[in-house]
């Protein structure tokens, strides 16, 4: 087997793959990439600091997406039945069309927007004259045509730069329908560092507009709001069905497979499950403030994990009916996944794996990993923040940078009519004492092994010279990089869009993912990278004078 | 054909000295082409007696690709070529891009062929460079010579010394130089004296003093340049003198913008001098 000639990384430890890294940039460039990859230690209160969450340096090919691609096309985009129109040239607006992959399915009503892409389509007189007018008149289509219950608008790069007043625009249309809530987004492109800015400004408009609007109670028992889980590849409809299983009511999913009816009843709901920390704690604490839910980290990645969340969301609502049905669900899901997992290891166990993808996600995957007996050797975030790295307990001594103060914070106090406890101090001091942690994110370092590297904001040359140095069995991360990695003949999942697979949630996509990575990291196909001739010259000379 | 640009504080008196500079030129029997960079279109006023031009802008957003040069040009006092560029109204916008869009427009029509046989193109632009779009007749060659327009106040000197910095900047890349200080009075203490040690200390030179002079106000009240109104007044006499020095000028250089210190040191000196 080929693999089998590959060399691996015997000869090297992580500081002189560090330093081999850093050896080609210019000193200052190399001062401050060595801030951003940290070998890790694997010690919550020894873990060197890591820089993260700041500007990548120009002439760096960085894996990042910008703000706008954050807000609308993460956060807003897997909405199925608000309008999204972006204000802006096409490009805008075409580029981030259906490329997440986030899956939705139209329900009794039929309301999907998903597979339109709206835009005012600015041209440059209205760069000139300002596009203000042609907004109103594109909201005034949109309304006419499809009549939905909301219409979110998102400010690209040139709307930033000629001013125009979108939210008054918004304000105006929303009071002349009446029965549309309009508003919008300052999420410009060229806002913050990466797209983690766009995620922000996301939060702060969904709180501000959607969430409280209605409240009315819905039917249901253990009701949660699943916040930070965007159904990519159906990851959410595993999500559902689990839950559904249990007993669990998720009053609503910010925004996987999301209505504008989930986003406006989400305060009625006891407890929000927070999947994807980096994008969704916002709205998660301004919720807790203002309306009195709690919230707790969960991650649905991974068969041990999921049951282990689910333990986790019963432990909370502390009723034995909840807590047996789900000891029940996982006892007849497990089965499938043991299964799969006792035919797949052998062929899995040992191998290892780079991944570099999200504020969360390299962290969620890496519990798949583990349950493939895979090595994690070096992992990091596109757009994650140094509370991503090594837990909310650095939240006090990171310092606000002038990029970050760019992104509006929300002054948020408790409602005086709907503010309610949910749980009594009583209860919350049982639960303390039980071990029960709310608000508590640990961050990635704590899982990584020691000595493995964690590298922030990594970019395209270090890909390629880490490849090469430490020859990983498979590379994970985004479309950008997934051609330039295969070429150099390590197989590549991407972590973003999945590719074309997925579900990989719950334990009906762990068993997916297990055969998914089985059939890349053993596919013969990277034994063919070099033409026969090239290994196995048919003809053979020499010169004659030797 | 020589491409020459007007810069100067707002409210200088730019297009006002434009205008009659262009008329001084007609006398000399020279073939003009007046481009208002203004949003406010009011940069011809005076050429076409007050009649309202339809801007390039205009022109573009209600007939779309389909514009002919004589849609945006009109012919003015002594067959002097008038356009506007136009641009947003206050507040919105970007009037910068519009300017951009106007100079190319004109440009892809052919407003600046030889066959127009045309011996000059002024570019009279809104007050100081405040971004690129209004630095577009400085660049890539579209105003090779600029005057500055500037009086004895210190805002009008340190707004000269700005456009200077400006012209520097893209001076170093194309064929953009400064052609000379032109003083419309304010009647200032020593005006005269501290511009042309201004001028020095720019590297170039006052190519004219223009003084103060109600018949300047009268003949726009009519509509007028000074020359249409009544070429007889003093005031005619001295555009057609400045008329002249610009025509004749062939000192073109990259000027020496000066640090703020220096500036008010000039001020300092001859605005506290007892006038003479």
């Amino acid at each position: 087997m080929a693999t089998a000639t590959k060399k691996k990384m015997v000869q090297w430890d992580a500081t002189d793959i560090k330093a081999e890294l850093l050896s080609k940039y210019p000193p200052k460039v190399a001062r401050k990439r060595a801030k951003q990859i940290m070998i890790n230690e694997a010690l919550q209160n020894d873990t060197p600091a890591l820089t993260a969450n700041v500007r990548t340096i120009p002439g760096i090919m960085t894996m990042r997406g910008c703000t706008y691609a954050g807000c609308k096309g993460v956060i807003m985009g897997p909405t199925r039945d608000i309008v999204n129109l972006v204000h802006g040239p096409i490009g805008c607006s075409f580029y981030a069309w259906l490329t997440r992959r986030n899956q939705t399915d139209a329900g009794p009503d039929g309301e999907n927007y998903m597979n339109y892409c709206f835009s005012t389509d600015m041209q440059e007189q209205d760069i000139i004259f300002g596009g203000e007018k042609k907004l109103a008149q594109a909201i005034q289509e949109a309304y006419d045509l499809f009549h939905p219950k909301s219409i979110a608008v998102f400010a690209t790069c040139p709307v930033g730069l000629i001013g125009d007043d979108i939210h008054t625009v918004t304000k105006n249309m929303k009071e002349k329908f009446g029965d549309c809530n309009v508003f919008a987004f300052s999420c410009e492109g060229y806002k913050g560092v990466s797209q983690s800015a766009g995620h922000h400004i996301a939060n702060n408009q969904v709180f501000r507009h959607l969430v409280g609007q209605n409240d009315e109670v819905k039917p249901g028992k253990y009701k949660i709001n699943l916040l930070g889980e965007y159904n990519i590849g159906g990851d959410g409809f595993e999500i559902d069905r689990i839950l559904k299983k249990c007993g669990i009511t998720c009053i609503s999913t910010f925004s996987g497979n999301s209505t504008y009816d989930q986003f406006v009843s989400s305060h009625t709901a006891d407890l929000n499950a927070v999947m994807c920390h980096r994008s969704i704690n916002y709205v998660a604490d301004m919720m807790e403030t203002k309306y009195g839910i709690p919230w707790v980290k969960v991650n649905f990645i991974g068969a041990k994990a999921t049951a282990k969340s689910l333990r986790k969301i019963a432990g909370y609502f502390g009723e034995q009916e909840l807590i047996d049905k789900v000891e029940q669900v996982i006892a007849e899901e497990m089965p499938a996944v043991e299964a799969a997992l006792l035919n797949i290891l052998p062929r899995t166990e040992e191998k290892t794996v780079m991944m570099f993808v999200g504020g969360s996600r390299a962290h969620h995957y890496k519990e798949l990993f583990d349950e493939l007996g895979m090595k994690t050797i070096s992992a990091g975030y596109e757009f994650g923040h140094q509370d991503d790295y090594e837990g909310r307990q650095v939240l006090p001594n990171i310092k606000l940078d002038a990029d970050s103060r760019n992104i509006e914070e929300l002054e948020v106090e408790a409602d005086e009519g709907r503010y309610r406890p949910r749980k009594s101090d009583q209860e919350l001091q049982a639960l303390d004492q039980a071990g029960y942690k709310f608000k508590q994110y640990d961050g990635l370092a704590m899982d990584m092994d020691k000595g493995t590297l964690i590298i922030d904001d990594l970019n395209q040359y270090e890909a390629e010279k880490l490849v090469e140095i430490m020859k990983p069995d498979l590379f994970c991360a985004g479309v950008k990089e997934k051609y330039s990695i295969q070429k150099l003949g390590v197989p590549m999942k991407q972590l973003h869009s999945y590719d074309s697979g997925g579900p990989y949630a719950g334990f009906v996509g762990a068993v997916n993912f297990y055969e998914e990575i089985d059939r890349l990291v053993n596919s013969k196909v990277w034994s063919h990278m070099k033409a026969p001739w090239q290994k196995n010259p048919q003809l053979s000379g020499s010169f004659n004078w030797e | 054909m020589r491409k020459v640009a007007i810069y100067g504080k707002g409210g200088i008196g730019k297009s006002t000295t434009t205008q009659n500079l262009v008329a001084g030129l007609v006398e000399l029997g020279r073939k003009i082409m007046v481009v208002g960079c203004d949003p406010k279109a009011d940069s011809t006023r005076l050429l076409l007696g007050g009649l309202a031009q339809k801007s390039v802008l205009d022109t573009l957003r209600e007939e779309g690709e389909d514009v002919e040069l004589d849609d945006i040009r009109k012919r003015g006092y002594g067959n002097t070529w008038c356009v506007e560029s136009g641009g947003p109204e206050p507040g919105v916008g970007c009037a910068g891009r519009g300017i951009i869009t106007s100079i190319n427009m004109l440009e892809s029509l052919g407003a600046y062929e030889e066959s127009e046989g045309l011996d000059y193109a002024f570019y009279d632009v809104l007050g100081d460079v405040v971004c690129g779009g209004f630095a577009m007749p400085i660049r890539d060659g579209k105003a090779e010579e600029i005057y500055i327009v500037v009086s004895g106040e210190m805002m009008a000197m340190y707004a000269a010394n700005n456009i200077s910095k400006g012209i520097v900047k893209f001076a170093a890349s194309g064929s953009v130089r400064l052609g000379g200080l032109i003083c419309n009075s304010r009647a200032v203490d020593n005006e005269a004296e501290m511009i042309e040690k201004f001028a020095a200390k720019l590297g170039t030179k006052m190519i004219y003093f223009v003084p103060r002079n109600n018949d300047v106000q009268r003949a726009e009240i009519n509509r007028k340049t000074v020359l249409e109104w009544n070429p007889e007044v003093p005031q005619a006499d001295v555009y057609r003198g400045l008329a002249k020095a610009i025509d004749g000028n062939k000192d073109l250089v990259i000027p020496t913008p000066m640090e703020i210190e220096v500036l008010e040191e000039l001020l300092m000196e001859y605005g506290l001098m007892e006038a003479v």
